[in-house]
Protein backbone atom coordinates (compact mmCIF):
# COMPACT_ATOMS: atom_id res chain seq x y z
CA UNK A 1 0.00 0.00 0.00
CA UNK A 2 1.47 3.63 -0.92
CA UNK A 3 1.75 5.29 2.88
CA UNK A 4 0.09 8.66 2.42
CA UNK A 5 2.13 11.96 3.45
CA UNK A 6 2.33 15.28 3.05
CA UNK A 7 5.79 14.49 1.08
CA UNK A 8 3.26 12.11 -1.14
CA UNK A 9 1.06 15.26 -1.86
CA UNK A 10 3.95 17.19 -3.06
CA UNK A 11 5.68 14.17 -5.26
CA UNK A 12 2.16 13.17 -6.65
CA UNK A 13 1.60 17.25 -7.58
CA UNK A 14 4.84 16.63 -9.69
CA UNK A 15 3.14 13.76 -11.86
CA UNK A 16 0.24 16.03 -11.66
CA UNK A 17 -1.64 13.59 -9.85
CA UNK A 18 -1.71 11.27 -12.30
CA UNK A 19 0.16 8.64 -10.20
CA UNK A 20 -2.21 8.02 -8.00
CA UNK A 21 -2.86 4.21 -6.98
CA UNK A 22 -6.51 2.69 -6.51
CA UNK A 23 -6.82 2.51 -2.83
CA UNK A 24 -8.07 -1.20 -3.21
CA UNK A 25 -8.35 -4.08 -5.35
CA UNK A 26 -11.14 -5.78 -6.46
CA UNK A 27 -11.00 -9.19 -6.19
CA UNK A 28 -12.74 -12.65 -7.42
CA UNK A 29 -14.15 -14.22 -4.64
CA UNK A 30 -11.98 -17.47 -3.12
CA UNK A 31 -13.86 -20.62 -2.50
CA UNK A 32 -13.24 -20.43 1.02
CA UNK A 33 -12.10 -17.66 4.08
CA UNK A 34 -11.34 -17.95 7.47
CA UNK A 35 -13.73 -15.22 8.15
CA UNK A 36 -17.02 -13.55 6.06
CA UNK A 37 -18.08 -10.54 7.28
CA UNK A 38 -21.50 -9.19 5.88
CA UNK A 39 -21.71 -5.35 5.33
CA UNK A 40 -19.22 -3.07 4.07
CA UNK A 41 -20.40 -0.25 5.85
CA UNK A 42 -18.08 1.20 8.70
CA UNK A 43 -18.67 -1.36 11.24
CA UNK A 44 -17.89 -4.38 8.45
CA UNK A 45 -14.78 -2.79 7.46
CA UNK A 46 -13.45 -1.69 11.01
CA UNK A 47 -13.79 -5.42 11.95
CA UNK A 48 -11.60 -6.26 8.93
CA UNK A 49 -9.03 -4.43 9.45
CA UNK A 50 -8.94 -5.32 13.64
CA UNK A 51 -9.59 -8.77 12.58
CA UNK A 52 -5.93 -8.05 10.01
CA UNK A 53 -4.02 -6.22 12.48
CA UNK A 54 -4.82 -7.46 16.07
CA UNK A 55 -5.62 -11.05 15.23
CA UNK A 56 -3.43 -11.82 12.49
CA UNK A 57 -6.68 -12.95 10.28
CA UNK A 58 -6.20 -11.71 7.19
CA UNK A 59 -7.75 -14.87 5.13
CA UNK A 60 -11.23 -12.52 5.53
CA UNK A 61 -14.02 -11.11 2.84
CA UNK A 62 -16.23 -8.31 3.21
CA UNK A 63 -19.13 -8.98 1.55
CA UNK A 64 -21.48 -6.16 0.14
CA UNK A 65 -24.51 -5.90 -2.03
CA UNK A 66 -23.91 -2.06 -2.68
CA UNK A 67 -20.55 0.48 -2.50
CA UNK A 68 -18.35 -0.05 0.41
CA UNK A 69 -20.15 2.45 3.00
CA UNK A 70 -23.04 3.60 0.86
CA UNK A 71 -25.41 2.94 3.50
CA UNK A 72 -25.69 4.62 6.92
CA UNK A 73 -21.88 5.05 7.05
CA UNK A 74 -22.84 7.58 4.07
CA UNK A 75 -25.57 8.87 5.90
CA UNK A 76 -25.64 9.99 9.11
CA UNK A 77 -24.75 13.74 10.63
CA UNK A 78 -21.03 12.40 11.83
CA UNK A 79 -21.15 12.91 15.75
CA UNK A 80 -18.76 11.29 17.83
CA UNK A 81 -19.23 11.10 21.56
CA UNK A 82 -18.56 9.02 24.77
CA UNK A 83 -20.74 10.57 27.59
CA UNK A 84 -23.59 7.94 28.17
CA UNK A 85 -25.13 7.32 31.56
CA UNK A 86 -25.17 3.54 32.09
CA UNK A 87 -21.49 1.52 32.87
CA UNK A 88 -21.95 -0.65 29.99
CA UNK A 89 -22.52 1.66 27.61
CA UNK A 90 -19.64 4.40 29.04
CA UNK A 91 -17.25 1.43 28.67
CA UNK A 92 -18.18 0.53 25.06
CA UNK A 93 -18.50 4.44 23.71
CA UNK A 94 -15.19 5.17 25.76
CA UNK A 95 -13.12 2.24 24.20
CA UNK A 96 -14.15 3.53 20.75
CA UNK A 97 -13.80 7.63 21.42
CA UNK A 98 -9.93 6.56 22.19
CA UNK A 99 -9.65 4.40 19.10
CA UNK A 100 -11.10 7.40 16.79
CA UNK A 101 -8.08 9.49 18.68
CA UNK A 102 -5.77 7.50 17.05
CA UNK A 103 -7.71 6.41 14.11
CA UNK A 104 -6.10 8.62 11.02
CA UNK A 105 -2.36 7.95 12.29
CA UNK A 106 -3.66 3.70 12.26
CA UNK A 107 -4.80 3.78 9.06
CA UNK A 108 -2.97 6.50 7.55
CA UNK A 109 -6.07 8.02 6.05
CA UNK A 110 -6.93 11.17 7.22
CA UNK A 111 -10.74 10.92 8.85
CA UNK A 112 -10.42 14.67 9.87
CA UNK A 113 -11.60 13.64 13.15
CA UNK A 114 -12.27 17.11 14.72
CA UNK A 115 -12.58 17.12 18.31
CA UNK A 116 -14.63 20.01 18.84
CA UNK A 117 -16.74 19.31 21.50
CA UNK A 118 -20.61 18.29 21.79
CA UNK A 119 -23.17 20.23 24.13
CA UNK A 120 -26.18 18.25 24.77
CA UNK A 121 -28.74 21.25 25.78
CA UNK A 122 -31.29 20.63 28.75
CA UNK A 123 -34.50 22.46 28.26
CA UNK A 124 -36.58 21.78 31.64
CA UNK A 125 -35.92 20.71 35.24
CA UNK A 126 -35.97 17.35 35.03
CA UNK A 127 -33.57 17.39 31.64
CA UNK A 128 -31.60 19.67 34.05
CA UNK A 129 -31.56 16.71 36.78
CA UNK A 130 -31.32 14.28 34.13
CA UNK A 131 -27.95 15.55 32.86
CA UNK A 132 -26.24 16.77 36.21
CA UNK A 133 -26.94 12.90 36.55
CA UNK A 134 -25.48 11.73 33.71
CA UNK A 135 -22.52 13.87 33.77
CA UNK A 136 -21.99 12.81 37.00
CA UNK A 137 -21.87 9.38 35.93
CA UNK A 138 -19.41 9.97 33.25
CA UNK A 139 -16.90 11.75 35.35
CA UNK A 140 -17.07 8.71 37.59
CA UNK A 141 -16.12 6.41 34.36
CA UNK A 142 -13.45 8.62 34.05
CA UNK A 143 -15.26 10.27 30.85
CA UNK A 144 -14.38 14.07 30.43
CA UNK A 145 -18.01 15.60 30.96
CA UNK A 146 -18.74 19.31 32.40
CA UNK A 147 -22.18 20.56 33.15
CA UNK A 148 -23.09 24.47 31.81
CA UNK A 149 -25.15 26.61 32.73
CA UNK A 150 -27.48 28.56 30.43
CA UNK A 151 -24.69 31.44 30.22
CA UNK A 152 -22.20 28.46 29.43
CA UNK A 153 -24.00 27.67 26.50
CA UNK A 154 -24.50 31.63 25.69
CA UNK A 155 -20.73 31.75 25.71
CA UNK A 156 -19.85 28.58 23.86
CA UNK A 157 -22.51 29.02 21.20
CA UNK A 158 -23.26 32.46 20.73
CA UNK A 159 -26.05 31.96 17.92
CA UNK A 160 -28.10 30.38 19.77
CA UNK A 161 -31.48 31.96 21.63
CA UNK A 162 -30.94 31.19 25.03
CA UNK A 163 -33.33 34.27 26.66
CA UNK A 164 -35.59 32.98 28.82
CA UNK A 165 -38.86 34.11 27.03
CA UNK A 166 -37.21 31.45 24.49
CA UNK A 167 -39.80 28.71 23.10
CA UNK A 168 -36.94 26.05 24.16
CA UNK A 169 -35.29 27.35 26.77
CA UNK A 170 -31.79 26.66 27.44
CA UNK A 171 -31.51 26.02 31.12
CA UNK A 172 -27.90 24.11 31.13
CA UNK A 173 -26.46 21.50 28.94
CA UNK A 174 -23.53 18.50 29.38
CA UNK A 175 -20.73 19.57 27.41
CA UNK A 176 -18.16 16.83 26.23
CA UNK A 177 -14.61 18.94 24.85
CA UNK A 178 -13.10 15.39 23.79
CA UNK A 179 -16.04 14.47 21.43
CA UNK A 180 -16.48 15.86 17.99
CA UNK A 181 -17.72 15.03 14.41
CA UNK A 182 -15.24 12.70 11.90
CA UNK A 183 -15.34 12.47 7.84
CA UNK A 184 -17.83 9.91 7.57
CA UNK A 185 -17.19 8.76 4.37
CA UNK A 186 -13.15 8.42 4.91
CA UNK A 187 -14.12 6.42 7.98
CA UNK A 188 -15.49 3.38 5.56
CA UNK A 189 -13.02 4.18 2.88
CA UNK A 190 -9.85 4.86 5.44
CA UNK A 191 -10.69 1.16 6.80
CA UNK A 192 -11.18 -0.48 3.64
CA UNK A 193 -7.84 0.74 2.33
CA UNK A 194 -6.38 -0.47 5.31
CA UNK A 195 -7.82 -3.72 5.38
CA UNK A 196 -7.28 -4.55 1.62
CA UNK A 197 -3.19 -3.80 2.37
CA UNK A 198 -3.43 -6.55 4.35
CA UNK A 199 -4.97 -8.89 1.81
CA UNK A 200 -8.51 -8.45 3.50
CA UNK A 201 -11.26 -9.40 -0.17
CA UNK A 202 -13.51 -6.65 -0.38
CA UNK A 203 -16.27 -8.12 -2.20
CA UNK A 204 -18.69 -5.54 -3.60
CA UNK A 205 -21.88 -5.84 -5.77
CA UNK A 206 -22.29 -9.39 -4.09
CA UNK A 207 -25.03 -9.88 -2.20
CA UNK A 208 -25.65 -12.45 0.40
CA UNK A 209 -28.74 -14.58 -0.48
CA UNK A 210 -28.48 -17.57 2.21
CA UNK A 211 -26.23 -18.96 4.79
CA UNK A 212 -25.26 -22.46 4.39
CA UNK A 213 -25.95 -24.21 7.87
CA UNK A 214 -25.15 -27.67 8.56
CA UNK A 215 -26.04 -29.40 11.84
CA UNK A 216 -26.48 -25.98 13.29
CA UNK A 217 -22.88 -24.99 12.53
CA UNK A 218 -22.46 -21.97 10.32
CA UNK A 219 -20.38 -22.87 6.84
CA UNK A 220 -20.40 -20.09 4.78
CA UNK A 221 -22.97 -17.93 2.71
CA UNK A 222 -24.66 -18.40 -0.52
CA UNK A 223 -24.32 -15.16 -2.54
CA UNK A 224 -24.91 -13.99 -5.94
CA UNK A 225 -21.24 -14.80 -6.91
CA UNK A 226 -22.20 -18.26 -5.49
CA UNK A 227 -21.15 -20.24 -2.38
CA UNK A 228 -18.38 -18.79 -0.54
CA UNK A 229 -17.67 -21.15 2.55
CA UNK A 230 -16.31 -19.58 5.61
CA UNK A 231 -15.22 -21.01 9.64
CA UNK A 232 -17.00 -18.32 11.41
CA UNK A 233 -19.35 -15.39 9.66
CA UNK A 234 -19.69 -11.79 11.08
CA UNK A 235 -23.33 -9.98 9.99
CA UNK A 236 -23.20 -6.13 10.21
CA UNK A 237 -26.05 -4.66 8.16
CA UNK A 238 -27.73 -2.53 10.58
CA UNK A 239 -30.83 -1.78 9.10
CA UNK A 240 -31.37 -4.89 6.92
CA UNK A 241 -30.44 -7.47 9.78
CA UNK A 242 -33.71 -9.02 10.43
CA UNK A 243 -34.00 -10.30 6.81
CA UNK A 244 -30.70 -11.48 7.24
CA UNK A 245 -31.78 -13.10 10.88
CA UNK A 246 -34.43 -14.51 8.96
CA UNK A 247 -32.35 -16.18 6.35
CA UNK A 248 -30.49 -17.77 9.23
CA UNK A 249 -33.59 -19.00 10.98
CA UNK A 250 -34.35 -16.83 13.90
CA UNK A 251 -35.91 -13.41 14.81
CA UNK A 252 -34.16 -10.44 16.26
CA UNK A 253 -35.24 -7.53 18.95
CA UNK A 254 -34.79 -4.94 16.41
CA UNK A 255 -37.34 -3.23 13.99
CA UNK A 256 -35.80 -1.07 11.14
CA UNK A 257 -36.83 2.56 11.11
CA UNK A 258 -36.21 5.49 8.89
CA UNK A 259 -34.20 8.53 10.06
CA UNK A 260 -33.20 11.68 8.09
CA UNK A 261 -30.92 14.00 7.82
CA UNK A 262 -30.20 17.41 5.92
CA UNK A 263 -27.89 19.74 5.06
CA UNK A 264 -28.21 23.47 4.59
CA UNK A 265 -26.25 25.87 1.87
CA UNK A 266 -22.32 26.55 2.45
CA UNK A 267 -22.24 29.38 5.26
CA UNK A 268 -19.52 30.96 6.99
CA UNK A 269 -18.45 29.51 10.47
CA UNK A 270 -21.29 30.25 13.07
CA UNK A 271 -21.13 26.88 14.80
CA UNK A 272 -18.09 25.42 16.00
CA UNK A 273 -19.15 22.71 18.14
CA UNK A 274 -22.34 20.48 18.32
CA UNK A 275 -25.95 20.88 19.83
CA UNK A 276 -28.03 17.78 20.67
CA UNK A 277 -31.29 18.69 21.95
CA UNK A 278 -33.33 15.21 23.45
CA UNK A 279 -36.13 17.45 23.61
CA UNK A 280 -36.83 18.64 20.16
CA UNK A 281 -35.14 15.68 18.61
CA UNK A 282 -32.59 17.58 16.51
CA UNK A 283 -28.66 18.49 16.44
CA UNK A 284 -26.93 20.59 14.66
CA UNK A 285 -23.08 21.29 13.61
CA UNK A 286 -21.68 22.68 10.97
CA UNK A 287 -19.31 21.23 8.43
CA UNK A 288 -15.63 22.36 7.60
CA UNK A 289 -17.14 22.86 3.84
CA UNK A 290 -19.65 25.50 5.30
CA UNK A 291 -22.80 23.28 5.64
CA UNK A 292 -24.93 23.08 8.77
CA UNK A 293 -25.35 19.31 9.18
CA UNK A 294 -29.22 18.57 10.97
CA UNK A 295 -30.05 15.64 11.87
CA UNK A 296 -33.59 14.72 13.02
CA UNK A 297 -35.90 11.83 14.40
CA UNK A 298 -36.73 8.69 13.49
CA UNK A 299 -40.56 7.38 11.49
CA UNK A 300 -42.26 6.35 14.01
CA UNK A 301 -43.49 3.24 11.42
CA UNK A 302 -41.33 0.07 9.76
CA UNK A 303 -39.39 1.75 7.07
CA UNK A 304 -36.53 0.01 4.52
CA UNK A 305 -37.22 2.70 1.88
CA UNK A 306 -34.34 5.43 2.61
CA UNK A 307 -36.69 7.87 2.73
CA UNK A 308 -38.86 9.44 5.73
CA UNK A 309 -41.73 11.62 6.13
CA UNK A 310 -42.18 15.69 5.38
CA UNK A 311 -43.47 15.92 9.23
CA UNK A 312 -40.47 14.66 10.61
CA UNK A 313 -38.38 17.23 8.51
CA UNK A 314 -40.86 20.30 9.04
CA UNK A 315 -40.74 19.29 13.29
CA UNK A 316 -36.85 19.62 13.06
CA UNK A 317 -36.41 22.56 11.29
CA UNK A 318 -38.90 24.34 13.22
CA UNK A 319 -36.55 23.24 16.40
CA UNK A 320 -33.76 24.35 15.14
CA UNK A 321 -35.29 27.77 13.93
CA UNK A 322 -36.58 28.58 16.93
CA UNK A 323 -32.87 27.65 19.01
CA UNK A 324 -31.26 29.31 16.47
CA UNK A 325 -33.48 32.34 14.93
CA UNK A 326 -30.97 33.64 12.70
CA UNK A 327 -30.57 30.54 10.95
CA UNK A 328 -34.61 30.80 9.57
CA UNK A 329 -33.76 32.61 6.01
CA UNK A 330 -30.97 29.55 5.28
CA UNK A 331 -31.59 27.54 2.66
CA UNK A 332 -31.41 23.42 2.37
CA UNK A 333 -30.03 21.79 -0.24
CA UNK A 334 -29.97 18.49 0.29
CA UNK A 335 -32.48 15.81 2.36
CA UNK A 336 -31.96 12.16 3.31
CA UNK A 337 -32.83 9.28 5.25
CA UNK A 338 -31.43 5.96 6.17
CA UNK A 339 -32.72 2.69 7.51
CA UNK A 340 -31.57 2.45 11.60
CA UNK A 341 -31.81 -0.81 13.41
CA UNK A 342 -33.70 0.14 16.86
CA UNK A 343 -33.52 -1.83 19.65
CA UNK A 344 -36.03 -1.97 22.68
CA UNK A 345 -33.48 -0.46 24.89
CA UNK A 346 -31.62 1.18 22.31
CA UNK A 347 -28.48 -0.35 22.90
CA UNK A 348 -26.73 -2.42 20.13
CA UNK A 349 -26.64 -6.23 19.76
CA UNK A 350 -23.20 -7.93 19.93
CA UNK A 351 -23.36 -11.49 20.25
CA UNK A 352 -23.27 -14.89 19.45
CA UNK A 353 -26.57 -16.32 17.66
CA UNK A 354 -28.61 -19.84 17.80
CA UNK A 355 -26.51 -21.09 15.12
CA UNK A 356 -22.63 -21.58 15.74
CA UNK A 357 -20.37 -19.64 14.62
CA UNK A 358 -22.47 -17.16 13.20
CA UNK A 359 -22.23 -13.84 15.46
CA UNK A 360 -24.11 -10.87 14.48
CA UNK A 361 -23.45 -7.04 15.20
CA UNK A 362 -26.41 -4.72 15.14
CA UNK A 363 -28.97 -3.02 16.67
CA UNK A 364 -26.64 0.42 16.61
CA UNK A 365 -30.22 2.43 15.79
CA UNK A 366 -29.52 6.18 15.69
CA UNK A 367 -25.78 6.55 17.36
CA UNK A 368 -23.65 3.76 15.57
CA UNK A 369 -21.02 5.95 13.63
CA UNK A 370 -19.79 7.00 16.74
CA UNK A 371 -18.79 3.40 17.70
CA UNK A 372 -17.08 2.45 14.50
CA UNK A 373 -13.85 1.85 15.91
CA UNK A 374 -14.94 0.44 18.85
CA UNK A 375 -17.56 -2.03 17.54
CA UNK A 376 -15.40 -3.07 14.86
CA UNK A 377 -12.28 -3.59 17.41
CA UNK A 378 -14.66 -5.71 20.15
CA UNK A 379 -16.64 -7.84 17.05
CA UNK A 380 -13.26 -8.88 15.24
CA UNK A 381 -12.16 -9.75 18.91
CA UNK A 382 -15.41 -11.73 18.97
CA UNK A 383 -14.92 -13.71 15.80
CA UNK A 384 -11.70 -14.14 16.04
CA UNK A 385 -11.72 -15.90 19.71
CA UNK A 386 -15.33 -17.04 18.77
CA UNK A 387 -16.82 -15.71 22.08
CA UNK A 388 -17.68 -11.76 22.86
CA UNK A 389 -15.31 -9.56 24.60
CA UNK A 390 -15.75 -8.71 27.58
CA UNK A 391 -16.63 -5.26 26.64
CA UNK A 392 -19.63 -6.95 24.35
CA UNK A 393 -20.65 -9.64 27.04
CA UNK A 394 -23.45 -7.27 28.27
CA UNK A 395 -25.02 -6.93 24.67
CA UNK A 396 -25.68 -10.17 24.12
CA UNK A 397 -29.54 -10.85 22.62
CA UNK A 398 -29.86 -13.02 25.51
CA UNK A 399 -30.67 -9.85 27.54
CA UNK A 400 -34.11 -9.75 25.88
CA UNK A 401 -35.11 -13.16 27.77
CA UNK A 402 -33.18 -12.59 30.56
CA UNK A 403 -34.48 -9.02 31.18
CA UNK A 404 -30.85 -7.68 31.85
CA UNK A 405 -30.99 -4.75 29.26
CA UNK A 406 -28.80 -1.75 29.19
CA UNK A 407 -32.16 0.67 28.94
CA UNK A 408 -29.99 3.68 27.67
CA UNK A 409 -33.44 4.58 26.08
CA UNK A 410 -34.17 8.25 26.52
CA UNK A 411 -31.24 8.27 29.22
CA UNK A 412 -28.16 9.19 27.15
CA UNK A 413 -28.87 12.35 26.24
CA UNK A 414 -29.93 11.14 22.77
CA UNK A 415 -32.81 11.67 20.54
CA UNK A 416 -34.16 8.78 19.88
CA UNK B 1 -46.16 11.95 3.44
CA UNK B 2 -48.81 8.92 4.01
CA UNK B 3 -52.76 9.34 2.70
CA UNK B 4 -54.23 6.77 5.10
CA UNK B 5 -57.98 5.67 4.55
CA UNK B 6 -60.07 4.91 8.27
CA UNK B 7 -61.84 1.57 7.97
CA UNK B 8 -64.46 2.86 10.42
CA UNK B 9 -65.05 6.41 8.70
CA UNK B 10 -63.73 5.47 5.11
CA UNK B 11 -62.38 8.91 5.34
CA UNK B 12 -58.60 9.28 3.95
CA UNK B 13 -56.38 11.97 6.32
CA UNK B 14 -53.24 12.58 6.26
CA UNK B 15 -50.22 10.85 8.23
CA UNK B 16 -50.28 13.67 10.61
CA UNK B 17 -53.63 12.91 12.35
CA UNK B 18 -52.35 9.34 12.89
CA UNK B 19 -50.00 7.55 15.00
CA UNK B 20 -47.77 4.02 14.36
CA UNK B 21 -48.70 1.55 16.71
CA UNK B 22 -45.96 -1.00 15.90
CA UNK B 23 -46.70 -4.90 14.18
CA UNK B 24 -50.30 -5.84 14.04
CA UNK B 25 -52.26 -8.87 15.76
CA UNK B 26 -49.77 -9.27 18.56
CA UNK B 27 -51.04 -11.90 20.92
CA UNK B 28 -50.92 -10.93 24.61
CA UNK B 29 -48.48 -13.39 26.15
CA UNK B 30 -50.40 -15.14 28.86
CA UNK B 31 -49.80 -14.35 32.66
CA UNK B 32 -46.05 -13.64 32.85
CA UNK B 33 -45.92 -16.06 36.42
CA UNK B 34 -47.14 -19.09 34.01
CA UNK B 35 -45.00 -17.63 30.59
CA UNK B 36 -40.92 -18.61 30.34
CA UNK B 37 -38.71 -16.01 29.75
CA UNK B 38 -38.15 -16.64 26.50
CA UNK B 39 -41.93 -16.70 25.81
CA UNK B 40 -42.15 -13.31 27.43
CA UNK B 41 -38.83 -11.78 25.96
CA UNK B 42 -40.25 -12.84 22.56
CA UNK B 43 -44.18 -10.83 23.37
CA UNK B 44 -42.22 -8.07 24.91
CA UNK B 45 -38.81 -7.52 22.32
CA UNK B 46 -39.34 -9.34 19.10
CA UNK B 47 -40.95 -8.39 15.71
CA UNK B 48 -41.39 -9.48 12.64
CA UNK B 49 -39.74 -5.97 10.96
CA UNK B 50 -40.96 -7.59 7.77
CA UNK B 51 -38.70 -5.97 4.68
CA UNK B 52 -41.72 -5.91 2.18
CA UNK B 53 -45.19 -5.94 3.01
CA UNK B 54 -45.97 -5.46 6.62
CA UNK B 55 -49.43 -5.31 9.07
CA UNK B 56 -49.25 -2.38 11.28
CA UNK B 57 -51.33 -1.18 14.00
CA UNK B 58 -52.34 2.89 13.69
CA UNK B 59 -54.44 4.94 15.61
CA UNK B 60 -56.19 7.75 14.22
CA UNK B 61 -55.95 10.29 16.82
CA UNK B 62 -58.77 12.86 16.80
CA UNK B 63 -61.13 9.69 17.04
CA UNK B 64 -58.99 7.47 19.27
CA UNK B 65 -59.51 4.54 17.33
CA UNK B 66 -57.24 1.73 16.60
CA UNK B 67 -56.84 0.08 13.37
CA UNK B 68 -54.99 -2.40 10.79
CA UNK B 69 -52.76 -1.04 7.56
CA UNK B 70 -51.28 -3.60 5.28
CA UNK B 71 -47.86 -1.24 3.50
CA UNK B 72 -44.99 -2.55 1.91
CA UNK B 73 -42.27 -1.06 4.27
CA UNK B 74 -39.71 -0.57 0.93
CA UNK B 75 -42.30 1.43 -1.44
CA UNK B 76 -44.60 2.26 1.18
CA UNK B 77 -47.69 1.76 -0.52
CA UNK B 78 -50.40 1.32 1.25
CA UNK B 79 -52.26 -1.79 0.02
CA UNK B 80 -55.50 -1.80 2.68
CA UNK B 81 -56.75 -0.74 5.84
CA UNK B 82 -58.36 -2.88 8.21
CA UNK B 83 -60.44 -2.94 11.43
CA UNK B 84 -59.45 -4.51 14.53
CA UNK B 85 -60.41 -8.29 14.54
CA UNK B 86 -60.47 -8.87 10.84
CA UNK B 87 -58.06 -10.13 8.49
CA UNK B 88 -55.76 -8.80 6.17
CA UNK B 89 -56.07 -9.70 2.51
CA UNK B 90 -52.87 -9.20 1.82
CA UNK B 91 -49.95 -11.30 2.60
CA UNK B 92 -46.51 -11.50 2.72
CA UNK B 93 -45.22 -13.87 0.88
CA UNK B 94 -41.68 -14.21 3.17
CA UNK B 95 -39.75 -12.54 0.09
CA UNK B 96 -40.58 -9.18 -0.33
CA UNK B 97 -43.51 -10.47 -2.34
CA UNK B 98 -47.18 -9.92 -1.92
CA UNK B 99 -50.18 -12.80 -1.93
CA UNK B 100 -53.84 -11.43 -2.32
CA UNK B 101 -55.64 -14.30 -0.20
CA UNK B 102 -58.62 -13.41 -1.95
CA UNK B 103 -57.67 -14.04 -5.52
CA UNK B 104 -56.61 -17.21 -4.86
CA UNK B 105 -59.68 -17.84 -3.23
CA UNK B 106 -61.22 -16.44 -6.34
CA UNK B 107 -59.21 -19.03 -8.72
CA UNK B 108 -60.02 -21.68 -6.62
CA UNK B 109 -63.84 -21.23 -6.55
CA UNK B 110 -63.49 -20.92 -10.50
CA UNK B 111 -61.79 -24.29 -11.35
Amino acid sequence: MERYSGFGLVRHALSHHEQWQRMWRNPTPKRHYDVIIVGGGGHGLATAWYLAREHGVTNVAVIEKGWLGGGNTARNTTIVRSNYLFDESARLYEHALKLWEGLSQDINYNVMFSQRGVLNVAHTMQDVRDTRRRVNANRLNGIDSDYLDADGVKHLVPAMDCLENARYPVLGASFQPRAGVARHDAVAWGYARAADSRGVDLLQNTEVTGFLIENGEVKGVETTSGEIRAGRVGVVTAGNSSTMARMAGFNLPVESHPLQALVSEPLKPVIDTVIMSNQVHGYISQSDKGDLVIGAGVDGYVGYGQRGSYPIIEHVIQAIVEMFPSLSRVRMNRQWGGVVDTTPDASPIISTTPVKGLFFNCGWGTGGFKATPGSGHIFAWTLAKGRPHPIAEPYSMQRFHTGALVDEHGAAAVAH
Amino acid sequence: MFYIRCPYTNEYHSEEEFKPCGQAQIRRADSPVSTSDEQWGDYLFFRDNIRGVHHEMWLHLPTRRYFNVTRHTVTNEILETWRMGEEPRYQSDGRGGVIDTRADNDSEEVA
